[in-house]
């Protein structure tokens, strides 16, 4: 037996049964990265510190002890503060960076028995949607080498995809968590906004940032989230609602009615759109409605995106003024300057007449049109991307290209809504997910659907073969 | 024909609040004196992935201020980030309100009855501070975050003052009511209350100059009544020669009673603001707005106007007391005990310890003392009466003596005396 190839399940029983411990599955997989992170870069650092914390694991398990994730090997996306350990957000400007304090996140991680196995690459500051564009080495996808695997959250989509630790957290800012879940064959969540703390992960846009698991199957992701989501004191914008225990609640024969909203299917590619119809046609024969629906403003979601998230990076990206942290600006990469120029601009006296408060009113009416059309419908469902996952280095000469890559995973992001990616058929052999949309803090019913999905596809059961 | 040109002021005032934390975060907000960088945290060092939570204490305080000041509130109020670059600013924005100040349109009357208008009160929070050193032979800026994050409100009136000695009895009117209301010390010396006048000559409030000039470090009242008047009569010599004054700001020298160039502004910054994300829009109750009302203590002219019609108090000596919180407090305390006007001289003139009870600090005046224990000495020492009334005035001394140890030493020997010659005569 792989242990390495475990979900959360399955490696909750061996452990509990005895049949490894977490210091084994931890050192399975420390030798998988090992092995191939120096060409994958699923990981910016490796805790020194994971095989002690998982021998701790073990102690507390053999004194009885019985916590949520016990013993699990977890890899934080770099942006989410671990106390001691360097956080650079993939960026050379925070390369001599180590945190004083931990993010909410990894403190209920910790809290829940989790072991940190390493913090996982990413677009740095989390702009990008390839994992191309850090200074800690190109991501790349397990299923192609020579392919991208999605942003931001890339390292995280690589690492649980290539079993290089069980489960990753990313922060979903415009479809971060999604994207990388969809082309790496992997759950991606971005909650509700509200849902989970933001609190110690290093911010992108405040108002859309949604933290997230990414994990091999929709019963993991659901346990993950119950552990991570519920109000922070910290985090003025938590909600205060209970938290349901998600993955004890996810079979169901509950039948749903399913929105698709046309504009997400206009300009998409012709084989996304046959896979996205079969997905479409099992869900309708297993006794879901299927109902046709159109949102005009998500035709504009993407500039109003840009217009309003690049003001908040420019002003959270601010207090890097070359003072403190001992890197001057010029350690800024390309993608970073550009967005802290765009929305400087946006937001400048003169223009935000007609950039940034012009997107803010555009933003409140496409979340209006969201919370309408999703009275009629328990969810939306529709592709997480436009077209599949192009070659390393395609893009890069044209920003805008990459930045299409975005557009049916921003409009979720504005509204606030939660939404997910669960991997259904490959598309020329590489793997794809369905984006599932729903109502605010109706989490449970977006896992109920994405498990009916996964119960048709089983797409978990492939895996990739490492290089 | 041209309309004549009049002195125009506006004043913004900046006063630190005192809650026990700063703004955003659990820090301590007292930061006067303390060991630089020893009171902060994430969120006041502006540290990545650090985030403001609001203090609602402050948030009560700042619309406490806006009603004394006869404001109205925003129902719907929101803090917004506003961006500049300076050391001292942690996060590269401070957060501040822009569009929707919780507190807006009020006014504070002058004795003379004119009304001057306040344009809005706000919440912000205060910045780090430069120390500009030596270390090891290098001229060094260091940044000392204690500060940072501090609760700030923003008091900012109409172009409606004439005169540095209108400025004047507004600021000292306005810091009677802050610390009437228990929410700042108002302590210029120490930085919490900073004041900035605008100044101009202008047609009219409506039709205001091209140009102003603002004021800035001032640290008295007094100084912001000369450096506005002297400001006023530069400006005025200026525009006699046809000169416009530039717009630009100004410092105060006070070993030369004059105002001295600073920075001259050549274009408005761009603050670039927008609503701060990380803090949900803060919408308050008509409830919440009128428990704060009924939580309003009398503003101090109020309570001048009763201590008057109630105890008969001189105006001066009400004034006095209900402008300072401790000292009224006392009087209302004890004026049961004492004569009211009485009560009110020895408080003012700090003849009684507020600290302590009245009741052992009244003893101290001699006619306090109880003229049965004077006629009793004087009865027991019929002899020593006897020696006085033939022409042996010395021996009062010995009379006095005896007074002194009936009454325990509480007794001022001086006045004793005069009642001793009194009865013996």
């Amino acid at each position: 037996m792989d242990v390495t190839q475990l979900t959360l399940k399955s490696a909750l029983e061996g452990l509990n049964e005895g049949k490894f411990s977490s210091a084994e599955l931890t050192q399975n997989y420390l030798d998988r990265i090992k092995r191939y992170n120096p060409k994958y870069h699923a990981f910016v650092s490796v805790n020194p510190e994971a095989m002690s914390e998982a021998k701790e694991a073990d102690e507390l398990r053999k004194k009885g002890k019985k916590l949520p994730l016990l013993g699990i090997p977890v890899g934080p996306k770099d942006n989410f503060l671990y106390q001691g350990m360097k956080a650079t957000a993939a960026s050379n400007l925070l390369d001599n960076y180590t945190p004083q304090y931990d993010s909410t996140v990894v403190k209920k991680l910790k809290a829940a028995g989790a072991v940190v196995i390493g913090k996982t690459n990413q677009d740095a500051w989390g702009h990008g949607s390839s994992g191309e564009h850090t200074d800690y080495g190109i991501t790349h996808n397990p299923y192609a080498y020579d392919r991208v695997t999605g942003g931001s959250s890339s390292g995280s989509g690589t690492a649980v995809a290539g079993d290089m630790c069980l489960m990753g957290t990313g922060s979903d800012t415009g479809g971060s968590n999604r994207q990388p879940g969809s082309y790496c064959n992997v759950v991606g969540i971005k909650p509700t906004y509200g849902r989970v703390s933001r609190y110690g992960v290093i911010a992108m846009a405040s108002s859309t940032d949604s933290m997230g698991p990414l994990t091999k199957t929709v019963y993991d992701a659901a346990k993950f989230l119950s552990v991570m989501a519920g109000r922070d004191e910290k985090d003025a914008t938590t909600a205060d609602l209970p938290v349901p225990q998600y993955h004890l609640n996810l079979e169901t024969e509950k039948k749903f009615t399913l929105g698709l909203i046309k504009e997400y299917f206009e300009g998409l590619d012709k084989k996304f759109t046959k896979v996205i119809e079969t997905a479409v046609k099992k869900l309708e024969a297993k006794g879901h409605k299927i109902k046709q629906l159109s949102i005009p403003a998500v035709k504009y979601a993407y500039p109003m995106y840009c217009l309003t998230v690049f003001a908040e990076i420019a002003s959270n990206l601010s207090r890097f003024d070359g003072i403190r942290y001992g890197y001057d600006r010029d350690r800024f990469g390309e993608e970073a300057k550009r967005r802290i120029m765009i929305g400087t601009h946006s937001a400048s006296s003169g223009y935000a007449d007609q950039y940034y408060n012009q997107a803010m009113v555009g933003r409140k009416m496409l979340t209006y049109q969201f919370k309408q059309a999703l009275e009629t419908v328990d969810a939306f469902i529709g592709p997480v991307f436009p077209f599949p996952p192009f070659k390393i280095g395609e893009k890069e000469t044209d920003p805008l290209k990459m930045y299409l890559s975005d557009v049916l995973t921003v409009p979720a992001n504005l509204t606030g809504q939660p939404a997910m990616s669960v991997p259904i058929d490959f598309v020329d052999g590489m793997p794809n997910g369905l984006q599932v949309i729903c109502k605010h803090f109706d989490e449970q019913t977006m896992f109920q659907i994405a498990s009916q999905v996964e119960q048709e596809y089983q797409m978990y059961k492939i895996r990739p073969k490492l290089i | 024909m041209k309309q004549k040109l009049q002195p125009t002021i506006g004043l913004e005032i900046h006063v630190e609040l005192k809650t026990k934390s700063k703004m955003f975060c659990g820090c301590p907000a007292d930061h006067f004196g303390k060991k630089p960088n020893t009171q902060t945290c994430p969120v006041c060092l502006g540290l990545p992935g650090a985030l403001p939570v609001p203090n609602q204490k402050a948030i009560d305080w700042t619309i406490m201020i806006g009603l004394a000041l006869d404001c109205q509130v925003n129902r719907e109020s929101t803090f917004d980030r506003k961006h500049y670059f300076y050391p001292d600013l942690a996060k590269g924005f401070q957060i501040s309100q822009y569009d929707d100040p919780f507190c807006f349109k009020g006014k504070l009357k002058l004795t003379s009855g004119k009304v001057i208008r306040i344009t809005r009160v706000h919440l912000e929070e205060d910045t780090g501070k430069l120390l500009h050193r030596q270390v090891d032979g290098e001229k060094v800026s260091l940044v000392d975050f204690n500060r940072s994050g501090v609760p700030l409100v923003e008091i900012v009136t109409e172009p409606d003052l004439s005169s540095g000695e209108e400025a004047k009895e507004f600021l000292k009117k306005l810091r009677d009511i802050l610390r009437s209301l228990g929410v700042s010390d108002c302590d210029m010396e120490k930085g919490s209350m900073r004041l900035e006048p605008n100044i101009s000559w202008s047609r009219s409030v409506n039709d205001l100059a091209s140009y102003k000039v603002e004021i800035k470090n001032l640290n008295s009242f007094r100084f912001a009544k000369s450096a506005i008047n002297y400001d006023l009569e530069r400006q005025k010599k200026m525009l006699d020669h046809g000169e416009t004054p530039i717009q630009e700001t100004r410092g105060y020298d006070p070993s030369k009673r004059m105002t001295v160039p600073q920075r001259v502004k050549e274009t408005a910054a761009d603050y670039r603001y927008f609503p701060e994300p990380d803090i949900p829009p803060l919408v308050l109750s008509q409830e919440y707005i009128e428990a704060l009302k009924d939580k309003l203590p009398k503003l101090p002219e109020e309570t001048a106007l009763e201590l008057v019609t109630k105890y008969g108090l001189k105006p001066e000596s009400a004034a006095a007391l209900a402008k300072d919180p401790a000292k009224l407090s006392y009087f209302n305390q004890h004026v049961d005990k004492a004569k009211p006007q009485d009560l009110a001289n020895m408080i003012i003139n700090k003849k009684v310890d507020l600290s302590k009870s009245l009741e052992g600090q009244l003893k101290q005046p001699a006619d306090a003392v109880d003229e049965a224990i004077i006629d009793k000495v004087l009865k027991e020492n019929a002899d020593a009466v006897a020696k006085y009334k033939a022409g042996k005035t010395q021996v009062i001394g010995f009379l006095v003596g005896q007074v002194m140890k009936a009454v325990g030493g509480a007794a001022d020997p001086g006045k004793v005396m005069v009642i001793l010659r009194d009865k013996m005569s």
